[in-house]
């Protein structure tokens, strides 16, 4: 539920971090798609990811968050292993 | 106990930021308000304040600043005029959006082109409409004490001030200014209080993030809305700050209004002159009074359509135009404030003093006779006039 102007904080000063709240998944009109089997762990994609969307834990690459990527392909371009391929984004 | 000096606007408004005490200042020099922040920076140089003081490349920069520092919680002001005020434009509107209070003593000077260094209001009238409290002084005592006023009004409200005096006329004019002490004014203004606070690690927050047609509505509506109830909070501040400093201001001052037919309605300096021109006028048995308009932003047009609503012809004075081919702010503003009474006067816009002009008493006098005449011939021909220029 939106919040109306009586409610909603003084000059919309919120609290940090709230960026991850707003799913920007939905913009993307071609989408990467990982393939664990050429990739390397060089970890090129999360450095350069501009919306951290490559999703790493205990220093391995899992995969992508898809509620932010999207889809400008910059890790696609330096994976040096063409472990992510872009694709057309189907809704 | 307060002390009696002779101050000229801009070293009254110096004196009353020593004690304010800001924690940040940050400025620009620009004729005529340099001398403010520059007598400003001695007491920083001396160690008689606490502040900050932060010599920027451009006002731009200076009111940008300030928006950092307040947003981190700080007691900010600083000071500029005219082109100096229209290059601050930009961020003028984003302070008064994220509601920080920053206090600008503000030297009314008219803006380019032609270049000129003296006195009108038209840097002031040009942001009107940036969400700030807009108050005029009449001379370096109201500037004085305004300034005092400006920075409780900020941070009761959360919304940023400004206060005028007129370029050279009051900038450079000395006067008597009655001072109160030090610690009058620190106990007055108390501890700095700010919306949010920026700098808190520990509860991080983010200021002026995006909004969009979902949200963005809602944030200026709630802007304005606040803008409007403050009306009543100026009107409890004022009257606190009246009590505690010994003062006797009012959003609109009323003089000789009581049984007037005739008024004239004006902001800053020229208040004087109107004023004398009254008393002269009322010896020769002219029912005539003056209204004038202390705060313009927010526009207390209630009380002013009270003061008016006995009056048969009203006489606005104007130091700007608005270049719309329908004369100055304050008549239009007026004239809008009118439109609902059942019991409006005949208004006559006087357009004067541009660009330092001068207007004297014979000039106020011409316009008593005019504003008769435009009221018996029923508001008949030009509502418009330009008056202390060569024709």
């Amino acid at each position: 539920m939106k919040k109306n102007w009586k409610e909603v904080e003084i000059a919309l000063i919120v609290k940090g971090g709230t960026a991850e709240e707003f799913k920007t998944g939905d913009w993307r009109s071609e989408k990467p798609l990982y393939k664990n089997d050429k990739c390397k762990q060089c970890l090129q994609c999360w450095l350069f990811c501009p919306d951290s969307s490559i999703i790493v834990k205990d220093g391995k690459m899992l995969g992508i968050d898809y509620d932010h990527c999207k889809g400008c392909g910059i890790c696609s371009k330096v994976c040096p292993f063409d472990a992510i391929d872009m694709v057309k984004e189907e809704k | 106990m307060s002390k009696i000096v002779a101050k000229t606007g801009n070293e009254a408004m110096a004196e009353a930021m020593r004690q304010i005490n800001p924690d940040v200042v940050a400025a620009y020099p620009i004729t005529p308000a340099t001398e403010i922040v520059q007598i400003f920076s001695s007491f920083v140089s001396n160690g008689e304040v606490d502040t900050v003081f932060v010599p920027t490349e451009s006002e731009h920069s200076a009111i940008s600043a300030c928006v950092g520092a307040a947003a981190a919680g700080a007691r900010v002001m600083t000071g500029t005029s005219s082109q100096g005020l229209a290059l601050m434009h930009e961020i003028l509107f984003i302070a008064g959006g994220l509601r920080l209070p920053i206090v600008i003593c503000e030297v009314n000077r008219a803006l380019s082109a032609p270049i000129n260094i003296h006195c009108d209001h038209s840097d002031t009238m040009a942001s009107r409409d940036a969400g700030w409290i807009q108050i005029f002084s009449e001379d370096p005592q109201e500037a004085y004490d305004q300034t005092i006023l400006a920075m409780k009004l900020s941070e009761q409200l959360f919304i940023p001030s400004m206060v005028t005096t007129d370029g050279f006329i009051i900038s450079h004019a000395m006067q008597r200014v009655e001072m109160y002490d030090d610690r009058e004014v620190k106990e007055y203004l108390g501890e700095p209080k700010s919306p949010y606070n920026l700098l808190d690690l520990d509860n991080p927050i983010t200021v002026g993030p995006l909004a969009l047609q979902d949200y963005y509505m809602e944030i200026k509506v709630q802007q304005a809305n606040f803008i409007k109830e403050s009306k009543s909070k100026i009107k409890e501040i004022l009257n606190d700050f009246n009590k505690k400093m010994k003062r006797d201001y009012s959003v609109v001052e009323k003089y000789m209004m009581d049984d007037a037919e005739f008024c004239f309605v004006a902001l800053g300096s020229t208040a004087g002159t109107l004023r004398y021109t009254v008393d002269k006028l009322r010896k020769e048995g002219k029912k005539v009074g003056l209204l004038k308009v202390r705060f313009y932003r927010p526009f207390f047009e209630e009380d002013i359509f009270e003061a008016l609503k006995n009056i048969k012809g009203c006489a606005i004075f104007d130091r700007s135009d608005m270049f719309a081919g329908t004369g100055g702010h304050l008549f239009n503003d007026i004239k809008s404030a009118l439109y609902n009474s059942s019991s409006r006067p005949f208004l006559r816009d006087y357009v004067y003093g541009l660009g330092g002009r001068d207007i004297d008493v014979e000039d106020i006098e011409n316009v008593y006779n005019d504003i008769k005449d435009f009221t018996e011939n029923h508001g008949k021909g030009e509502s418009v006039k330009y008056i202390t220029v060569r024709e």
